[in-house]
Order: C-alpha cells, then sequence, then structure tokens
C-alpha cells in the first residue's frame, strides 16, 4: 500500500553538522502529525526535504508514492507546503499573490477566480486581500501563508509553524480549519505549542538532535513517559536527547 | 512555457511596483541624451545618424542593467520567497527564463522609449534607418548579455549590492575583454588560457559591428549564447546555493 507519506532514512548534513539524522517514517491520510523539538532540532529542514526545496545528503521521501529525487515537480504539484516564517512577495497584494500560485498551480479564469476566494474565505482574510503583503501584520501574512498552501486542495499538506504569531481566536480559527482538513488529508504541522498537540494532532514525533526520539499519539506519550503533562513528557525526552 | 509566462508577468509587474521603474527609465533617457548631446557631440557632427547615441549604450549599461538584474534572486533569497518560489511545480529553466525575459523586457522598454532620438534624426535628415534598427538590435542584445550574467551573479548572493558592483565589474572586462587595457592587467597574474578565453569574449567589437548595420550572424550568435551559458550557469548556481 503506498503511504501519503514515506520518509525512509533522511538525513542532512551541513558541513560537519548533522542537521537530520536517519528520519524514517510514514503517515497516512487522516493523520495530524506534529512536529515537536527544541529548536534547532530539525523540523523544518526535515519539512525542505520532503517538499523537494533541499537536496537530502542520503535517504528519501515519497508522497503519495512520488519519489521526491525522482519526480521532483509530481511531488511539488501534490503537496501544500507553508514554509517557516510564511515568505510572500512584500509588493503583492494577497489576491494578486494567491492569483499567481493559482496559475501556476494550473487554474485559469473563473476557476482560479473561484480557488482564490475559497482561500481567503477558508483563511479568513477577506479584509486585508487588497493591501500589499509588506503592510500586514505577521498574524496575517501567516495567514496567507496558509491560504497560498491550500490553493490546489493538497491531499499532502506540510505545515511549518502554521499558527506561529496568530491571536487567540485565530489560533482556533486555524485549528479548527486543519481538523476538519484531516478528514482526508494528510497534514505535518511543526510547532513548539505543546497543547496544540492535543488540540489537532493525532500523533507526535518527537525530534532532537535531527533523530526522532518518540512517536505516537499524544496519550501513548504521556502513558509511556508516565506523565499526564505533555510539556513534562517533552522536558524529559528532550533533555536526555 | 505556461509557467515562464506567468513568472515573466510577475517580475515584470514587480519592476513598476516599486519607483525602479520610472527612476531607471528616467536615468537612462536622460544619461543617454546628456552623453549623445554633449560627449557624443550629436549636433556638431551635423551628420543624420544616431552612432553617438548607440556608442554609449554599452557604458551607460555598465551601470543600469546590474540595478535591473540585481534583484532577480538575491531578493528571493533575502526574503525567504525562493523557498516558495522553488517548492511550486515549475521547473529550473521556466523560473529562469521567466524571470530573465522580464528584466529583458523591461530594458527592451526603456529602449524603445528612446524613439523621440530617432524621430529628430529623421526630422532633420536622411539617416539609413537601417543601420539604426541594427543598432537597436546590438544595444538589446548587450542589454541581454549583461543581463544574464547579472542574473547569474544575483543567484549567488542574498545582498543585491554585492550582485550590482559584482555585475558591474564583471560586464566591464568582458566589455573591454579584447583591449590591451584589460589583456595587460590580466596577464599580470592570470594563466594564459584565462587571458586568451577573456580575449576572445569581447563584447564591444561584437557590438560595434552590428551597430555598424552589418548585421553578421556570428556577432547574433555570439550573444544568444552568452545569454544561454549565463542563464544555464544561473540554473546551476540556484539549484546548488538555494539552502544558504
Ligand atoms: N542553510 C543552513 N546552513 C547551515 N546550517 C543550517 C542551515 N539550515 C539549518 N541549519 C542547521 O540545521 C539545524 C536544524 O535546523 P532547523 O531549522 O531544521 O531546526 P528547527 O527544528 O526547525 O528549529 P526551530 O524550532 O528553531 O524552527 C540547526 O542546527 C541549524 O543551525
Ligand atoms: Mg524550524
Amino acid at each position: 500500500m503506498t503511504h501519503a507519506l514515506h520518509i525512509e532514512g533522511l538525513t542532512r548534513h551541513f558541513g560537519s553538522r548533522i542537521a537530520v539524522d536517519t528520519v524514517t517514517f510514514t503517515a497516512d491520510t487522516g493523520e495530524v502529525l506534529g512536529f515537536l523539538g527544541p529548536n534547532g532540532a530539525g523540523k523544518s529542514t526535515t519539512m525542505k526535504m520532503i517538499v523537494g526545496f533541499l537536496a537530502p545528503t542520503r535517504g528519501t521521501a515519497r508522497v503519495l508514492g512520488r519519489d521526491v529525487l525522482q519526480d521532483p515537480l509530481g511531488v511539488k504539484a501534490a503537496v501544500g507546503y507553508l514554509p517557516e516564517g510564511a515568505p510572500a512577495y512584500p509588493d503583492m497584494t494577497p489576491k494578486a499573490f494567491l492569483d499567481f500560485i493559482a496559475g501556476i498551480r494550473g487554474y485559469d479564469g473563473a476557476d482560479r477566480r473561484k480557488r482564490v476566494g475559497h482561500v481567503i474565505e477558508l483563511t479568513r482574510i477577506e479584509e486585508v486581500a487588497a493591501q500589499p503583503v509588506e503592510t500586514l501584520s505577521k498574524g496575517y501574512k501567516r495567514r496567507v501563508g496558509l491560504a497560498q498552501s491550500l490553493l490546489h486542495d493538497p491531499q499532502v499538506l506540510i505545515l511549518d509553524e502554521p499558527t506561529d504569531g496568530l491571536d487567540p481566536n485565530q489560533k482556533q480559527v486555524v485549528r479548527e480549519l486543519i481538523r476538519t482538513m484531516a478528514r482526508d488529508k494528510c497534514i505535518v504541522i511543526s510547532t513548539h505549542v505543546l497543547e496544540e498537540v492535543d488540540a489537532v494532532c493525532t500523533r507526535a514525533l518527537i525530534i532532537a538532535r535531527g533523530r526522532i526520539k518518540a512517536d505516537g499519539s499524544p496519550d501513548t506519550l504521556r502513558s509511556q513517559w508516565g506523565s499526564d503533562n505533555l510539556d513534562e513528557v517533552f522536558g524529559r525526552i528532550t533533555r536526555n536527547a | 512555457m505556461r509557467n515562464t509566462w506567468l513568472v515573466f508577468r510577475r517580475e515584470f509587474a514587480a519592476y513598476f511596483a516599486t519607483p525602479l521603474a520610472s527612476i531607471f527609465i528616467v536615468i537612462f533617457l536622460l544619461l543617454a541624451g546628456l552623453l549623445t548631446f554633449f560627449l557624443g557631440g550629436f549636433l556638431e557632427r551635423a551628420q543624420a545618424d544616431l552612432v553617438p547615441f548607440f556608442e554609449f549604450h554599452p557604458w551607460l549599461y555598465l551601470f543600469l542593467v546590474p540595478a535591473l538584474s540585481m534583484r532577480l534572486w538575491a531578493e528571493e533569497r533575502r526574503l525567504g520567497t525562493i523557498e516558495l518560489f522553488l517548492t511550486l511545480p515549475i521547473s529550473m529553466i521556466e523560473a529562469v527564463a521567466g524571470k530573465f525575459l522580464a528584466a529583458w523586457a523591461f530594458a527592451g522598454t526603456a529602449l524603445a522609449l528612446t524613439f523621440p532620438f530617432w524621430l529628430t534624426v529623421n526630422y532633420l535628415g536622411n539617416p539609413d534607418n537601417g543601420v539604426i534598427v541594427a543598432s537597436y538590435v546590438a544595444s538589446l542584445l548587450m542589454a541581454g548579455a549583461y543581463l544574464a550574467i547579472g542574473s547569474m551573479i544575483s543567484a549567488a548572493t542574498k545582498n543585491q549590492v554585492i550582485a550590482f558592483v559584482l555585475t558591474t565589474a564583471a560586464c566591464f572586462v568582458l566589455t573591454l575583454a579584447g583591449s590591451t587595457f584589460v589583456l595587460d592587467f590580466l596577464s599580470a597574474w592570470a594563466p594564459t588560457t584565462v587571458v586568451e578565453i577573456v580575449a576572445s569574449l569581447g563584447f564591444l567589437p561584437h557590438f560595434q559591428s552590428i551597430q555598424r548595420g552589418v548585421i553578421d550572424l556570428r556577432d547574433i550568435v555570439f550573444f544568444v549564447s552568452v545569454i544561454m551559458i549565463a542563464l544555464t550557469a544561473n540554473a546551476v548556481i540556484v539549484d546548488w546555493r538555494k539552502a544558504m
């Protein structure tokens, strides 16, 4: 059976530093996988390799059966990706920006307008859709990045810190959105907010120094590490690393 | 093709999103005019042609064209948008071509806006319009070669100022490559093969021969090859250094 995500021995060196070390896991539709780990653990680097931005030093990633090394464009077409920091062209308005991405994603005319309108609604950026991205607050900018990743209704979503910088209400909105989408997608998010793991993730992957230290549902992790507090579990796992 | 067009459109519009477009065009027209009239002795020559006007283009481009190319990739890197851009389903060739063509089209627009010079000489006399068309082709090809080199250099840094300075320096050397000035300078420290390669690369003779109205296929092929080689290197550099 093809997994939505099949990561095999993914490794990345930067000079002599090993940022990601033989990361292996699979994930399927319906799962919301949370990447947890201290700063510099290798979460973003892993995501960058999965979406075909960074070349792995060793190992590979397969998305819906497509190998990122052999079919990078196939992977890029299939995945929705929110890079860390939600970069967007500052001189464009969210509407023009989304229109550009939707064009590259292959949509035209009325179809494109419908897609753009839909993600603007989903991420609630109607208010700012016509003002340049550089004038947006951090939270709105993040939502524009999220909107961009949803344009083609991808089956696999890779979101690097999707709720960073959002106000509490917006965090709820985005979590709700992720939960709703999870039914027919495979979603990977990275986060530093542990309550978010309980709120949206079906499974957590704790990474430290480039290696997977723990893998399981939030409840499993709690019982395995004998604590009912996820913060404490996280602390124990990553301090030992 | 479709993606190249979409990238082209976005990049072309980006020039007009900042004051860069209008500043560039105004300065270009102003300098082109000043150089032609004062340094080129346009009026004193009492000849109906645009030779003094086109003669200054390589020197003018040396400082203006890098201002167009410096942002192409360096800005994407600094803003982090390169990560977004290169994880879209778009091939490296489409990405590089779209950006380059947008910059080239912009330079072409600025060049086209010099048409009043052409109108003036036609009003004053009977110029050889064939030569003038050839000169415009030469100028456009020269700008294209500078832009391709600038785009390649822009891919190697996230600092636009560095991209600007290095592009100006590289284009200066290539423009003057065949001259004793550059060859003497190079032969002082570079190996002979390097000196010979640089000598054969000189832009100026190719520019001048087209500009004189002799459209020799070899000169055109020369500029097109420079553009292709620089853009290929551009793609390789982006791929190789995208994470840094
Ligand atoms: N381009 C690069 N060059 C050199 N080292 C890098 C580069 N990118 C990442 N690294 C290093 O790789 C390691 C993992 O970084 P990464 O960004 O993946 O961490 P992260 O888990 O996403 O951290 P954070 O929670 O802070 O976002 C870090 O030590 C980082 O310094
Ligand atoms: Mg990160």
